[in-house]
């Protein structure tokens, strides 16, 4: 078969090996208890990793190999078969950490919603680069968001709370296909209005608003039409409603355990024992790193059990840690060095359905990253979803490298494409 | 490709940016500007367990222990560890009840959640072994090993001391005590704290989220071992100072014993004695208080803290710096008119040694009347305060009216008084006070006060004719056998040698001939030279003996003091020094008759004693 030669963008194959490699260097240390077994130990979790990190090269290997078509003509047939993995899985799925997201293969358990992902990202890019999809259209609006509402909502049903909030990602791609900013700013309004409602009294918040509302129609416009009446009008009932909504929604939504950890992390309660145990102390272990951090397998805190899932959700801790400030910085600017590499790559693609999937992956990327780090530093509430490539983790392991590789895989023939 | 849109990839690039400082920012709060964080990371995952040396041992001069140590264990517990306790079958493990354990906990919760305090201090090593398989059970807690004093021969209880836990003070003055430490608090055990102590070693131990130890932290570069405190090898004869305090056993009073030429203290016995062993472990604190409760005053070393008028035994002091001033010769000799001052009745004293021996106070009234007033002046008063200045410089040649120096902590040490001319100033006006005022110092009462020691050091100086060294409780220290020089300085009185062999001569006759006033403190076969003293006081007169023995080439001088005792010198000190010198000279005392009398009687008046003024002997 004829092969033009591929142009791989080894800047980001080298990020994706220095995430992975990172991360397996610090799965080591937080596991790490003074009598280590051979890095090749499969019954260690580093031992486990390392086997993970090359499963997924040869993955890799095999999506760069598979010609790019392949993904966007197969994009719902993936879909269509990932949805069904998923439905599977709510029946013989095997209870663990208080989900049902895994299934149990013998040798491995597979947790089909981290699949879910580029599953998803594959069939909205192929809908969305559709020869007459506009964005204005409301039926382009409706089947979209069936597309990525259907596979979090099977998610959310495997009580993964947190793998069902990472779908909030593909906001990102649509606001670049059309999506109204103003979504994105009411979004933020509204996360916002929630805080606010917790920690301020209610009446005091809605007289805000009132006087909020009142600013803008006599100080920000000039002249008054009925229009802008009715507009403020209705934001404002819009935000009392949603005000008087927050209580009912903390109290009777939200499981009592997730109220908690937002209570948490505005500081409402301080139960160091129980829902702010986590965070308390991956705090401690990552401030106690200091400048330079304490020295590859040399930290006190996560060597020694207190940090839970130090291994996946919080491994972010020992990189804090044995590394430091300077460690976890570098980190930070690596992941953020791989989204916006992501994003440009993306938008150098001659296809909208590759631009839209590269958006998508940064998208996926940055929701794990921001959620993941936000929690580990008690910025964000403690949702567990595993760091990208870091983590320890087979199925997030293979299904992120997945993700990753088909865009590169797009990148690397872009010129061949139409 | 670009669109319409296309402007929209750098609000998601800012977004993915933005998120990222914050996140930078974020950890460099965390990380580099809260030093909380580190504190918290060592607080819960390194424990320091101090390892405490062993305090060193105590010996007698013969190479005895009289103290060493014997190992308990202090329960320790950091409370926000403790989980899923068993409270009932901890208390009944433990033998404390519920409300015991709940103000224990809330002790603990109070000094700190997150560190370690002490539970319950020193487990026997009984209790332990019971306790010690069931430990696992209780979650927070662990066992820290401490050493503790015993006294095998339960003597020299205050001479020793005993060690205590910390002080707010201490914790102020020394950095290297810590809360729950020990320090010696009295007697030797304070004197050389720093010797006995040794140095305490530190472990850092990692230990995991179940307060389990994990293994030494950062391969134990933190960590320093222990050093053993020194030994103390003391000049203390113990069976001479077992010996002491049986004798002095039912009595009030002080035995110093000390051996001449070296100034080292043979044995130092302040009755009422208490068994060391009482101020111990979890039993000190009642014990404690009784003890101190006493009015008998068990826990005052009256050797070096008792303050007494001296009475008879002065006058060989008196007599040395009398010879040594010129104003009489070893031959002058007077008329014991009683008229002067009162006396018993017997021949007027033709000498020096005579009169030592009679103790003829009209003789001494003489002697000292010419010391004070030498004629250098003109008026009596001028006169006085001339003479009075210059006996008092002699005095303090003797060790007298000041602190005299020992290794024993020196606070509450008395002073005694040899008074100074401010001192009469002060009573009487200046110039208004001559000899006919102060004449009663003659005899050893009136204003001069003396500690025990200091007349044991008075023996001392007379066995040794004319000097004494330091008085001092430990001969060396340490494996180095190092030794505190200052304590073995000579001091010289000036006073010359021969002088001294007339007192010695008249102190032999005091024990020996016919006529002398101690005759109960003879030994067959040794020479034992001696001065009875019987200080007039509130209550029964004190009964006061010094002596020292051999005669030529002295081993030991020695002071006893019997409070309020009936009858004089002669009838109480002085028999007990006799057994006492016997003891120590002959290794036995064959008198066993004697030995019962004097073990058993109780010639001490009771307390409390009320203030009654004596009309003077004239």
């Amino acid at each position: 078969m004829y092969q033009e030669k591929l142009k791989i963008d080894w800047t980001t194959v080298g990020l994706w090996l220095f995430l992975a490699l990172f991360g397996w260097v610090n799965i080591y240390a937080a596991t790490y208890n003074g009598d280590q077994a051979g890095v090749f130990d499969m019954a260690t979790f580093h031992g486990k990793q390392l086997l993970w990190i090359a499963a997924a090269a040869l993955v890799a290997l095999v999506v760069m190999f598979t010609e790019p078509r392949f993904f966007s003509n197969g994009a719902y047939i993936i879909y269509a078969l990932v949805l069904a993995l998923l439905v599977v899985t709510l029946f013989i799925a095997t209870v663990s950490h208080g989900g049902k997201s895994w299934i149990d293969l013998g040798f491995f358990r597979l947790q089909p919603s981290e699949f879910a992902k580029f599953a998803t990202a594959l069939a909205l890019a192929k809908f969305m680069s559709g020869i007459d999809v506009e964005w204005r259209q409301a039926h382009t609006k409706v089947v979209a968001l069936l597309l990525i509402a259907v596979p979090a909502a099977l998610v959310f049903l495997q009580h993964d709370t947190g793998s069902a909030l990472v779908f909030l990602a593909f906001v990102f791609p649509l606001f670049r296909e059309g999506l109204s900013g103003a979504i994105l700013v009411t979004g933020v309004a509204a996360i916002a209005l929630f805080v606010l409602a917790l920690l301020v009294n209610k009446y005091i918040l809605i007289g805000a608003l009132v006087l909020l509302a009142a600013a803008y129609l006599f100080v920000w416009l000039n002249k008054r039409t009925t229009r802008d009446w009715l507009r403020a009008g209705a934001v404002l009932v819009c935000c009392v409603a949603f005000v008087f909504s927050v209580d009912f929604v903390f109290n009777h939504v939200l499981e009592a355990h997730q109220s908690e950890r937002i209570n948490v992390l505005l500081g409402k309660s301080e139960d160091l024992q129980g829902a702010g145990y986590n965070v308390h102390q991956s705090k401690i272990a990552i401030g106690s790193g200091g400048f330079f951090g304490k020295g590859f397998l040399r930290g006190t805190v996560t060597k020694a059990d207190f940090v839970p899932e130090q291994h996946t959700d919080f491994i972010f801790c020992t990189v804090g840690e044995e590394w430091g400030w300077l460690g976890s910085s570098i980190l930070v600017a690596a992941y953020v060095w791989l989204l916006v590499r992501l994003v440009n790559m993306a938008e150098r693609q001659r296809s909208r359905f590759a631009r839209f999937y590269g958006y998508s992956v940064a998208s996926v990327l940055f929701i794990h990253l921001f959620v993941n780090v936000g929690m580990v530093l008690g910025l964000v509430p403690v949702i567990g979803i595993p760091l990208p490539f870091f983590s320890y983790g087979g199925s997030s392991m293979l299904a992120f490298t997945i993700l990753l590789f088909i865009f590169i895989r797009q990148d690397a023939s872009k010129n061949q494409l139409l | 490709m670009s669109d319409r849109y296309s402007d929209r990839s750098r609000v998601v690039k800012l977004v993915f940016i933005v998120v990222g400082v914050l996140f930078v920012g974020r950890l460099a709060m965390l990380q580099l500007f809260d030093p909380k964080y580190r504190q918290l990371a060592d607080q819960q995952a390194l424990r320091n367990v101090t390892q405490y040396p062993a305090r060193g041992f105590i010996y007698d001069r013969k190479g005895r222990l009289l103290v060493h140590n014997e190992a308990v264990y202090d329960l320790m517990v950091i409370p926000r560890m403790v989980k899923d306790l068993d409270t009932a079958y901890f208390c009944q493990s433990l033998g404390i009840t519920r409300d015991d354990f709940d103000q224990r906990m809330q002790k603990a919760r109070k000094y700190s959640p997150y560190s370690a305090s002490i539970f319950m201090k020193q487990i026997s090593k009984e209790e332990y072994a019971k306790f010690e398989n069931k430990m696992f059970r209780f979650k927070g807690f662990y066992i820290s090993q401490r050493t503790l004093r015993i006294y095998d021969r339960p003597i020299a209880a205050q001479v020793l001391g005993y060690v205590g836990e910390v002080d707010q003070g201490d914790l102020d003055r020394d950095p290297y005590y810590k809360q729950g430490d020990y320090i010696g608090k009295s007697g030797l055990e304070k004197s050389y704290e720093e010797v006995l102590r040794g140095v305490k070693g530190k472990r850092v131990m990692h230990v995991d989220v179940h307060n389990r130890e994990i293994g030494p932290y950062a391969g134990g570069v933190y960590d320093t071992l222990p050093v053993e405190g020194w030994n103390l090898y003391t000049s203390i004869d113990a069976d001479l100072q077992q010996y002491a305090e049986e004798l002095m056993a039912n009595k009030r009073g002080c035995v110093v014993a000390l051996e001449p030429s070296t100034g080292e203290v043979l044995a130092m016995v302040s009755a009422p004695c208490y068994d060391p062993n009482l101020l111990v472990g979890r039993i000190r604190g009642e014990n404690y208080k009784k003890l101190n409760a006493d009015i008998a005053k068990p826990m005052l070393n009256r050797a070096l803290m008792g303050q007494y008028p001296p009475g008879s035994i002065f006058k060989v002091a008196q007599s040395m710096v009398a010879l040594d001033l010129g104003v009489i010769t070893p031959g002058s000799g007077f008329v014991c008119d009683k008229s002067l001052v009162g006396c018993h009745n017997h021949p007027s004293a033709q000498s020096v040694q005579e009169a030592i021996k009679m103790s003829c106070n009209p003789y001494f009234y003489q002697v000292y009347r010419r010391v004070i007033q030498q004629g250098k002046y003109k008026s009596i008063y001028k006169d006085s305060q001339y003479g009075l200045t210059v006996w008092r410089e002699y005095m303090l040649r003797f060790g007298f009216g000041q602190k005299l120096p020992i290794d024993l902590p020196m606070n509450g040490v008395q002073k005694g008084n040899i008074p100074d001319t401010a001192y009469y100033n002060r009573w009487y006006g200046k110039e208004r006070w001559a000899f006919s005022t102060i004449y009663s110092n003659s005899i050893g009462q009136g204003e001069v006060t003396v500690v025990p020691i200091q007349m044991a050091n008075l023996a001392a100086i007379v066995a040794n004719r004319g000097y004494y060294i330091t008085p001092h409780v430990v001969r060396f220290y340490g494996p180095d056998s190092l030794r505190r020089e200052e304590y073995n300085e000579r001091h010289e009185t000036g006073i010359k040698r021969e002088y001294f062999d007339i007192a010695a001569a008249g102190m032999y006759d005091v024990v020996h001939v016919a006529g002398g006033t101690a005759r109960r403190a003879r030994v067959d076969g040794l020479d034992v030279c001696g001065k009875t003293g019987t200080a007039e006081n509130y209550g029964n007169d004190h009964s006061v003996f010094i002596c020292f023995a051999p005669k030529n080439d002295p081993k030991i001088a020695m002071a006893v003091y019997v409070e309020n005792a009936q009858g004089g010198g002669g009838t109480w000190a002085a028999p007990i020094a006799g057994l006492l010198v016997e003891k120590y000279l002959n290794g036995e005392v064959k008198r066993k008759d004697v030995e019962k009398m004097y073990r058993e009687a109780e010639p001490c008046q009771k307390l409390p004693l009320t203030r009654r003024v004596k009309k003077k002997k004239k």
